[in-house]
């Protein structure tokens, strides 16, 4: 059974029906073998807008957004970003379409055998175009400047703490200027201090750029301070959908134990 | 029975595979754009790093060998041909076969388990969604960078074995450096050389491949990142031996050893 909880987003509905999504998904579905981790999950995603994706662990909140990039290939379904449908992408318009695309990954992922340096100039080297004018050192200072970092510029991840590589790995992913960012749990395994200043730091990010996100988080707090939005994804579909006070009123009493649960954490 | 039918299924299936990678390789090779920085960078990486160790067994492998056959050679009465012997053998057989045994140790489980982590952690994943092609900017340069330098490392270990073999006849018996390398020199024949480099490309490139591929496919969690780096160097050896056999078969057609 599909909820739909937007009773109070009945006119902010009415509005987004003008505007085309960013990122529109349609019956999506996806299996590794036997275990059919997607059953026709829906998704649309406006500008400007903080789509939180609650889901337990491993209910495919990480294949969700690999979709999303063709890190993973889907099985069924329709997957548009930007209007272009990810599945039948050529390389080349996959990797342009990637560059508008900014993805963070849960673990951080900086790349161990270079300097943070290093890996801010990593992205831009295949999109040098696309930043024509711009100074290659410019460009990561700003991107260090913004997560303020520009000290650990010469140092190896491997010196760096879990925030700080955290932070690390959000000016990598922004240093293309993506009109689209996944986040996969951003502030999973960092203590409240650290998470807040990460979240805090995103909804900097968010203004700045302009950009449309799409979070996955288990963090309650994180969850409300950021979205405009929320998504359970339960049992492979989009078991419910509303703003955050939406949902924790909800009477459903799958989506009541998921925000006991998950608040108790 | 079914254990070992399906043993045979899975060798089946991952000769299968590694063909199939061999072939993106060679696919992504040709295609620009090079990453030629990284190949260097490879290339320095690897030569490096295994260099000493190559020199090391060389040079051991050279006064072993020659210590060992020398009295059988002085029983027949052949000890003057002690330099075609030793000169014959280490560049045919014992300069390739062990350095690439030991490049397979060194060479094939550090990419074996560098990729391996690199899988892991999503840090392959992270290139591919930066509009980097991994294949191209890992696999590609560490398998051209094995291939190419194998041969060089095989002859920095055949030129430093003759000469810890020139040591020891120098000591035991009567010869100038001169002599000696001028005898090694006048046996060795290009039908010696060019096998013997021509199986040295193929050693390195199973190396880089074996390492690359198990690395590439290697299995979620810290403990597919060991199995990764030992399957490589495992597999590799195997596959040397077996590269070693159908090269000494066809040089046998062509030259009538
Ligand atoms: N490459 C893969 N091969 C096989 N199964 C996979 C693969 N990736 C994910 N899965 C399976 O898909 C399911 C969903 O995984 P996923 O990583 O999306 O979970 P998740 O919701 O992100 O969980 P978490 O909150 O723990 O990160 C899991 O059952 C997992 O075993
Ligand atoms: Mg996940």
């Amino acid at each position: 059974m599909r909820l739909k909880e937007n009773i109070n987003m009945q006119d902010s509905k009415t509005q987004k029906d003008k505007l085309v999504p960013l990122v529109k998904i349609r019956n999506l579905k996806k299996a590794f073998g036997s275990n059919l981790v997607l059953k026709g999950f829906n998704l649309d995603l406006f500008p400007n807008e903080n789509v939180v994706i609650l889901g337990k662990s491993g209910s495919g909140k990480s294949v969700l957004i690999k979709c999303l990039v063709r890190l993973v290939e889907v099985d069924e379904g329709e997957i548009l970003v930007l209007g272009k449908s990810i599945p039948d992408l050529e390389q080349e318009e996959l990797d342009e379409i990637r560059t508008d695309v900014g993805f963070l990954f849960q673990g951080s992922a900086l790349y161990d055998s270079m300097t943070v340096r290093e890996n801010l100039q990593f992205p831009l080297r295949r999109h040098k175009e696309r930043m024509k004018g711009q100074d290659e050192e410019k460009l990561i200072m700003e991107a260090l400047r913004s997560v303020g970092l520009e000290h650990a510029i010469d140092l190896m991840p491997a010196e760096l703490s879990g925030g700080m590589k955290r932070r690390i790995a959000l000016a990598r992913t922004l240093i293309l200027q993506p009109q689209i960012i996944l986040y996969d749990e951003p502030t999973s395994g960092l203590d409240p201090i650290t998470s807040n200043e990460i979240i805090q730091l995103i909804l900097k990010i968010q203004k700045d750029l302009k950009a449309t996100s799409l979070i996955i988080t288990h963090d309650m707090d994180c969850a409300r301070v950021i979205s405009n939005r929320m998504i359970i994804l339960q049992d492979g579909i989009n078991y419910a959908e509303g703003t955050y006070e939406v949902l924790s009123q909800s009477d459903d009493k799958k989506v009541k134990a998921f925000f006991k649960e998950v608040q108790k954490r | 029975m079914e254990t070992i039918a399906k043993s045979i299924k899975n060798y089946l299936e991952e000769t299968g595979s590694i063909s199939q990678f061999a072939f993106r390789f060679f696919q992504q090779a040709v295609r620009p754009p090079f990453e030629f920085k990284e190949l260097l960078r490879q290339c320095y990486l690897i030569g490096y790093n295994s260099l000493f160790l190559v020199i090391a067994t060389g040079f051991i492998m050279g006064l072993v060998l020659t210590l060992q056959v020398r009295p059988t050679m002085i029983e027949f009465g052949a000890v003057s041909y002690m330099p075609q012997m030793v000169g014959i053998s280490i560049v045919r057989e014992i300069g390739p076969v062990i350095t690439a045994l030991i490049c397979a140790g060194k060479v094939g489980s550090s990419i074996g388990a560098e990729l391996g982590s690199m899988k892991v952690t999503e840090q392959i994943d992270a290139m591919e969604v930066s509009g980097t092609n991994p294949f191209k900017y890992l696999v590609v340069t560490r398998i051209m960078a094995s291939t190419l330098m194998l041969p060089l490392l095989v002859i920095a270990a055949d030129a430093i074995g003759l000469f810890g073999s020139f040591l020891i006849e120098s000591i035991k018996g009567d010869v100038s450096m001169t002599l000696y390398f001028n005898i090694v020199f006048e046996t060795l024949t290009f039908g010696d050389l060019l096998p013997a480099t021509i199986k040295s490309f193929f050693f390195g490139f199973a190396i880089g491949l074996v390492g690359c591929y198990k690395g590439y496919h290697s299995k979620k969690g810290t403990e597919g990142v060991g199995k990764a780096a030992n399957s490589a160097v495992v597999l590799a050896s195997l596959l040397l031996f077996v590269i070693d056999f159908l090269a000494v078969l066809v040089a046998d057609i062509f030259y009538e050893i």
